[in-house]
């Protein structure tokens, strides 16, 4: 399998990164060198293999259905590029 | 008296209690090596007001006989772990001027254990690279050179930041971070000791997450008891990180009996990887020959999808890190670039504030979990994945640990491989397996190269078994008497 710049278009506009026209060509060719490499996969025999979900021997905690954190507005959105009356700001989202 | 900078942890934490020198004098030590070791990049961010103030506080502690595993130590902070209102950026453009309102669990351990915080370390940007030449900051350099030689070479990575320091003598010890090595080949490319734990074993907490199911912290030292000490101080069970060890934490040090008599250490054939150095594979059977003399036992063992590890891990690591680093939108906190809409605000964003490799891994981990291409690829990896960890289940069921060398070759010149991401992963081969599996290994340096630089060999151990690690380490770094320091041609 390989990538061609459409497809190279596509995932950057799902990944949200901007890439200029220029850039598509070159990177598809960088993609394309990571993908033959990971291509060896294919040798190995997984039949009846379960794929891994958890390198940890453990089950998820379950903890009690409560707020046990919260109540610094002013902490939340120190490190905002814009924050207006309590929340973020973003570019009009609405017409 | 030897320099305090020559003070291992160890010593310098009995010199404390002894009343033989203080923190601050010990701090102000360090502060002004830090300040010297500028040309290396290895700081991001220095923080020596707060320094000197952890360390009056730590003397003071001592005075009242309070002090705790690490009090008064100086040490450097990978700038991957949040620290409340100091500047925190991976690494990158995109993170520039954030500062957390919290503190990652492992750096509160160390504070809460009488650390003293020097800085905030350089890394690969968000720790994806194998050298630190990824930094949006700049790469930290190596403070070892060439015989002969001053090339620049690079720390490693992508803890690189961490090993040049401690190396420089510009830290006593510092934290580093391993997703793919990003522990073990610095600490092997400075002359270190470099432990990636057990996946559990530190909480991920606070720590900027890569690749989640891979990522675990530890410390980066000069001598393998250090690291034992300062392992003991970072872990412990953590309700805030989901995929935290509710397991106690051993004391590490008194692991290391120097004792590994009738033990079986296994070798793993696949290892001895085609174009691998001679002067490497000279080391591996030193280190088979040093473990035989101290009383243990060599036995050959397969690990049959070794070569697989390297393909698997660059699917599953980007894969994780691109759904992580989705949380980088130009919101929340970070950098903004204008966009007439919301999406273009986004796509500016992030196209301006991630470096060339992030950009290629989040792509690539796009690739393979979109429709279509997610059995091919996640879900084949995740499977290869299942068969790396019996592999290594089933060779742990005839030994005790396993010896390894810890990269294929010594520390490279500073742009030697940027231009081809395949040859810079192939750096990661005999790292790479174990966070795979989730096990924990040690990086112990172990001699010299030809040309005069550091190589280290690797001890991998069973899940939740460092106390066998750092024993098997501690017995290496006897028998290898690694005492080379480098030259100081920094200051």
């Amino acid at each position: 399998m390989s990538v061609d710049k459409a497809t190279v278009a596509r995932i950057a506009h799902l990944a949200r990164i901007a890439v200029p026209e220029e850039n598509l060509e070159p990177l598809a060719a960088e993609l394309n060198q990571i993908l033959a490499f990971v291509e060896q996969l294919n040798e190995v025999d997984t039949g009846n293999i379960a794929p891994m979900t958890s390198v940890a021997d453990m089950t998820l905690r379950r903890r009690e259905d409560i707020v046990t954190d919260g109540g610094y507005p002013e902490d939340v959105l120190k490190n905002a590029p814009a924050a207006e009356h309590g929340f973020f700001a973003v570019p009009k989202v609405i017409e | 008296m030897p320099s305090l900078l020559d003070l291992t942890l160890a010593e310098a934490r009995d010199g404390l209690a002894k009343r033989e020198f203080s923190s601050l004098e010990l701090t102000d030590a360090y502060i002004g090596a830090m300040e010297a070791a500028r040309a290396l990049n290895a700081y991001i961010v220095e923080t020596p007001d707060k320094a000197r103030e952890m360390a009056r506080a730590a003397d003071e502690h001592i005075a009242k006989g309070e002090a705790a595993g690490m009090t008064g130590i100086p040490v450097g902070v990978k700038d991957l772990f949040c620290t409340r209102d100091v500047q925190t950026t991976a690494g990158s453009h995109i993170l520039e001027g954030f500062m957390p309102p919290y503190e990652s669990t492992v750096t509160s351990n160390l504070w809460r254990n009488g650390a003293v915080m020097l800085g905030k370390l350089n890394l690969d940007e968000f720790a994806m690279g194998s050298s630190n030449e990824t930094s949006y900051f700049g790469p930290a350099i190596n403070p070892w050179r060439a015989t002969g030689q001053d090339a620049k070479l690079v720390p490693g990575g992508s803890s690189g930041g961490s090993s040049s320091a401690v190396a420089a003598r510009a830290a006593l010890c510092a934290t580093g971070t391993d997703t793919g090595g990003s522990i073990r080949q610095p600490a092997s490319f400075c002359g270190l000791v470099g432990l990636k734990p057990t996946y559990g074993r530190c909480s991920r907490w606070g720590i900027v997450a890569f690749a989640s199911s891979l990522d675990q912290a530890g410390p980066i030292t000069r001598t393998v008891r250090d690291a034992a000490i300062m392992l003991g101080a970072m872990a412990g069970f953590d309700p805030k990180d989901s995929t935290s060890a509710d397991i106690a934490v051993p004391d590490f040090e008194k692991a290391m009996t120097g004792d590994v008599r009738g033990m079986k250490i296994g070798v793993p054939k696949e290892y001895r990887v085609e174009g691998m150095p001679q002067e490497i594979d000279d080391l591996w059977s030193k280190g088979m020959d040093w473990l035989k003399s101290a009383g243990a036992e060599i036995v050959e063992v397969s690990l049959p999808h070794t070569k697989y590890a390297l393909p698997t891990y660059y699917i599953v690591a980007p894969a994780e890190a691109s759904s992580n680093l989705a949380r980088y939108d130009g919101v929340r906190y970070g950098l903004r670039e204008k966009g007439d809409s919301l999406i273009e605000m986004y796509e500016n964003t992030r196209a301006a504030g991630f470096g060339a490799e992030v950009k290629r891994r989040i792509l690539i981990g796009t690739y393979v979990l979109s429709a279509g291409y997610y059995d091919a690829y996640y879900l084949k990896a995740q499977k290869v994945r299942s068969r790396i960890a019996q592999d290594f289940s089933t060779a742990f069921a005839t030994v005790d640990a396993i010896l390894t060398p810890t990269a294929p070759s010594a520390a490279f010149a500073l742009g030697a491989k940027t231009g081809d991401p395949i040859a810079m992963y192939l750096n990661d081969i005999f790292t790479v397996p174990a966070p795979l599996a989730g096990i924990p290994g040690i990086s112990v340096p172990a001699g010299l190269s030809r040309e005069g630089l550091p190589l280290g060999l690797q001890v991998l151990g069973k899940a939740f078994d460092e106390e066998t690690v750092f024993r098997v380490a501690g017995v290496l770094e006897d028998a290898a008497g690694f005492t080379a320091k480098p030259e100081t041609w920094w200051e």
